[in-house]
């Protein structure tokens, strides 16, 4: 309403100049592009809310909002086939995004891709790292975190704080960026308590609350007095050790709101950082990055707060670590390192930073981890 | 006025889904109220988002390309009086069953590689669902239990060769079959940003239709779905009629998804189950099963996801607003149905009374 009573010739002017298409525009856009701000699209694989991966994005998104002539649209809930096509292109077409975050992995390729090649002019942000030089558009970029610094942190946390020094891992499949999580938390958990063990069972798919909630009790049941997950929404999990007493560490966003006695510390995103810099990129002009990647210390993941239950030792430990991590002196895979069948994955002397292609394609689970790929 | 009351009024009965969209909509204003929004926008930006524009309609229709297909996949058994529910795993296993006959086929000619992969994703479709019929027919399984029981092992065996024989090993972080070649994709209809899927599911549709509407073979189903047992008793092999009807169903499911891998995702993938088999069960109760209403049904349901994401680009309004319309919708004709075939009278006791009361044949005589 406030629009169109602010609507005045000059702003007519600008927007019947701009473009014949713009009729189709709502005010708000029309009046963010007339102030020449840029608009950004947002699209989310699942629910905005749901203490998980798309909550992690919709944070960021919320974020951007802030930022001065920048309009944030959104869409949530949105499958990895035409339907994402469709949305991408709308919202270059009709709400003249001058980038869309498309945020689920799954969206990359064909849809990102195709989207891509038919409007050259447009920009399309895809979160998860698979972009390369020479093989896809320019017009396409690449974001990603190196999450597993902030699980080997919780590993650490956890390994101090557990009682029984077993961990219960839900994960969706054992694909390589998982089993990464799986191994980096492990490893952290074995640094502080050598005899520490990883159970972890594969739900099969993302989204499967109902096998979680069946796999974090049965994790419990066996013992295991931590749970951790990689799915898309941890609420589950993290609920079903709150409720049996048990502690937990989170993922994607923080689920301390769900677990306010046993939740210890989590590894979140933080896509604000990633998110900015395209932003600014296309704001002032400048060149739009087609690959930008980093960790703790380029802050593009964080640590969840530690619960109160986490000891002084395990903070410090953890902060320690975490210390190291910032000032880029840490590596979290290094030989000799030994799969859970007892054969050399990495040998002696030979480590792998973060940006590692090796790691990429990681297809073992570390000693400690019982469960198999 | 004075006719018999029982026979169906086409005009009225014509009208009966207009009126339970008109009611679905009135409903669904009063919803959209309550939330604090103002209907009259929302209203129109649903219907600008699936058919306000060129934009819109290509949006509406290629969503709606592979609901046909599974839409038919109900509506077909449907007809030989079986409700199957099992079409997302059909679905799956054309998928598959198209992304197997695609490996040994790498650089053949398009149109033996499409043929192939179409022929192998329709027999996939086809046994499973026929599969389930069989079990109906020959053990007494209930149909509805087992195709849905034998559509969630379907996509689990799916799942299992793309994430194991089947898989890519390039597929890293989302494993896939190894994905067609870019030409040998198949491509939009010509003027329309709309893959071929549509004409594919408009063929079959109107196929299954004059099929079942002007052959003496649609004659036999009618009798077959009508009455199996006095089709049985007039010679009708009802069997062979029942199991067939449920593989070719399924078979259109399996067609379907051969097109998601040939037409949109380029291999097989888990993306590629976003729940098409699942709409397929709404449109052909929307549809009455009749395969020619399965189009408009389809394409009403594909609208729906397309306004969706209009309104929540526009509106901020979450997702789940058009599923709350899509459930108001699917209540009222459902409700709406039971209007059928009603004498749209003031109410003449004496006639109809007289009708029901007139004594049935002996059974035995």
């Amino acid at each position: 309403m406030q629009d169109r009573a602010s609507f005045s010739r000059r702003n007519f002017i600008k927007a019947a100049a701009a473009a014949p298409a713009l009729g189709l525009l709502p005010a708000s856009v029309r009046d963010a592009l007339a102030a020449g701000g840029i608009t950004v699209g947002f699209i989310y694989v699942g629910a905005r809310d749901d203490f998980g991966y798309n909550q992690a994005h919709a944070q960021a998104a919320a974020a951007l909002k802030k930022l001065p002539g920048v309009k944030v649209i959104e869409e949530e809930k949105v499958p990895e086939t035409v339907a994402v096509q469709k949305s991408m292109e709308a919202m270059i077409v009709q709400d003249k995004a001058a980038v869309v975050f498309a945020t689920s992995f799954g969206y990359f390729d064909p849809h990102v891709l195709k989207v891509a090649q038919k409007y050259p002019n447009a920009h399309i942000a895809h979160c998860g790292g698979l972009w390369s030089e020479g093989k896809h558009p320019k017009n396409v970029a690449s974001y990603f975190g190196y999450i597993d610094e902030c699980e080997y942190l919780s590993g650490i946390v956890a390994g101090l704080t557990s009682k029984t020094g077993k961990f219960g891992f839900v994960a969706a499949k054992p694909i390589p960026q998982v089993l990464r999580n799986i191994n980096a938390f492990t490893l952290g958990a074995r640094s502080v308590n050598p005899n520490a063990t990883t159970r972890v069972i594969f739900t099969g798919d993302w989204a499967m609350p109902v096998k979680e909630a069946e796999a974090a009790n049965s994790l419990l049941d066996q013992g295991c007095d931590v749970l951790t997950c990689h799915v898309d929404g941890p609420k589950v999990v993290v609920e079903t050790a709150e409720r049996r007493g048990a502690f937990s560490c989170g993922y994607h966003a923080s689920q301390a709101k769900l677990a306010p006695k046993g939740y210890l510390t989590g590894a979140e995103w933080d896509w604000v950082t990633p998110n900015t810099t395209f932003v600014k990129a296309l704001q002032e002009g400048k060149p739009f990055p087609n690959f930008v990647r980093g960790g703790l210390k380029e802050g593009f993941v964080k640590m969840s707060p530690y619960g109160a239950v986490v000891s002084e030792k395990a903070r410090k430990a953890a902060d320690d670590v975490k210390a190291k991590m910032l000032k880029g002196e840490f590596v979290i895979f290094k030989g000799p390192l030994k799969d859970n069948t007892g054969k050399e994955v990495i040998p002696a002397g030979k480590s792998f930073a973060q940006q590692a292609i090796e790691l990429e394609g990681m297809n073992y689970l570390v000693e400690g981890v019982i469960g198999s790929v | 006025m004075s006719a018999a009351p029982a026979r169906p009024r086409p005009l009225i009965d014509a009208l009966l889904p207009l009126a339970a969209i008109v009611i679905a909509l009135m409903l669904f204003s009063l919803f959209v109220a309550l939330e604090g929004q103002a209907p009259q926008e929302v209203l129109e930006t649903i219907f600008a988002g699936a058919f306000g524009d060129a934009f819109g309609w290509q949006n509406t229709l290629l969503r709606a390309a592979p609901l046909i297909l599974t839409g038919l996949a109900v509506a077909l058994p449907a007809r030989a009086g079986l409700v199957i529910i099992g079409g997302e795993g059909a679905l799956a296993f054309g998928a598959l069953g198209a992304a197997a006959a695609a490996v040994p086929l790498a650089g053949a000619p398009n149109l033996v590689l499409w043929l192939a992969m179409a022929l192998s994703g329709m027999l996939a479709g086809g046994v499973l669902i026929g599969f389930s019929g069989a079990l109906r027919q020959w053990r007494g399984v209930n149909e509805t239990i087992s195709s849905l029981l034998l559509s969630y092992i379907a996509v689990a065996l799916m799942n299992h060769f793309v994430e194991g024989p089947l898989r890519d090993p390039a597929s890293l972080n989302k494993p896939s079959t190894l994905p067609l070649a870019p030409e040998a994709m198949l491509g939009n209809l010509p003027g329309l940003d709309v893959h071929v899927g549509l004409a594919v599911g408009l063929v079959c549709a109107v196929l299954a239709w004059v099929f079942l509407r002007f052959t003496i073979w649609g004659f036999t189903v009618r009798v077959v779905g009508g009455n199996p047992r006095a089709a049985a008793m007039a010679g009708l092999a009802v069997t062979p009629w029942v199991i067939g009807l449920c593989a070719v169903g399924g078979a259109m499911a399996g067609l379907a998804g051969m097109l998601e891998v040939a037409a949109v995702h380029g291999s097989c993938n888990a993306s590629l189950l976003v729940g098409y088999g699942h709409a397929g069960i709404l449109i052909a109760f929307i549809a009455r099963q009749n395969p020619l209403a399965v189009i408009p049904a389809a394409i009403l349901i594909g609208g729906i996801g397309a306004a969706g994401s209009l309104l929540q680009r526009r509106l901020d309004m979450p997702d789940a607003t058009v599923l709350v319309l899509q459930g108001i919708l699917f209540v009222v004709l459902i409700a709406m149905e039971t209007l059928r075939g009603r004498a749209w009278r003031i109410p003449q006791l004496s006639a109809p009374r007289l009708a029901k009361a007139t004594p049935a044949p002996e059974e035995a005589a």
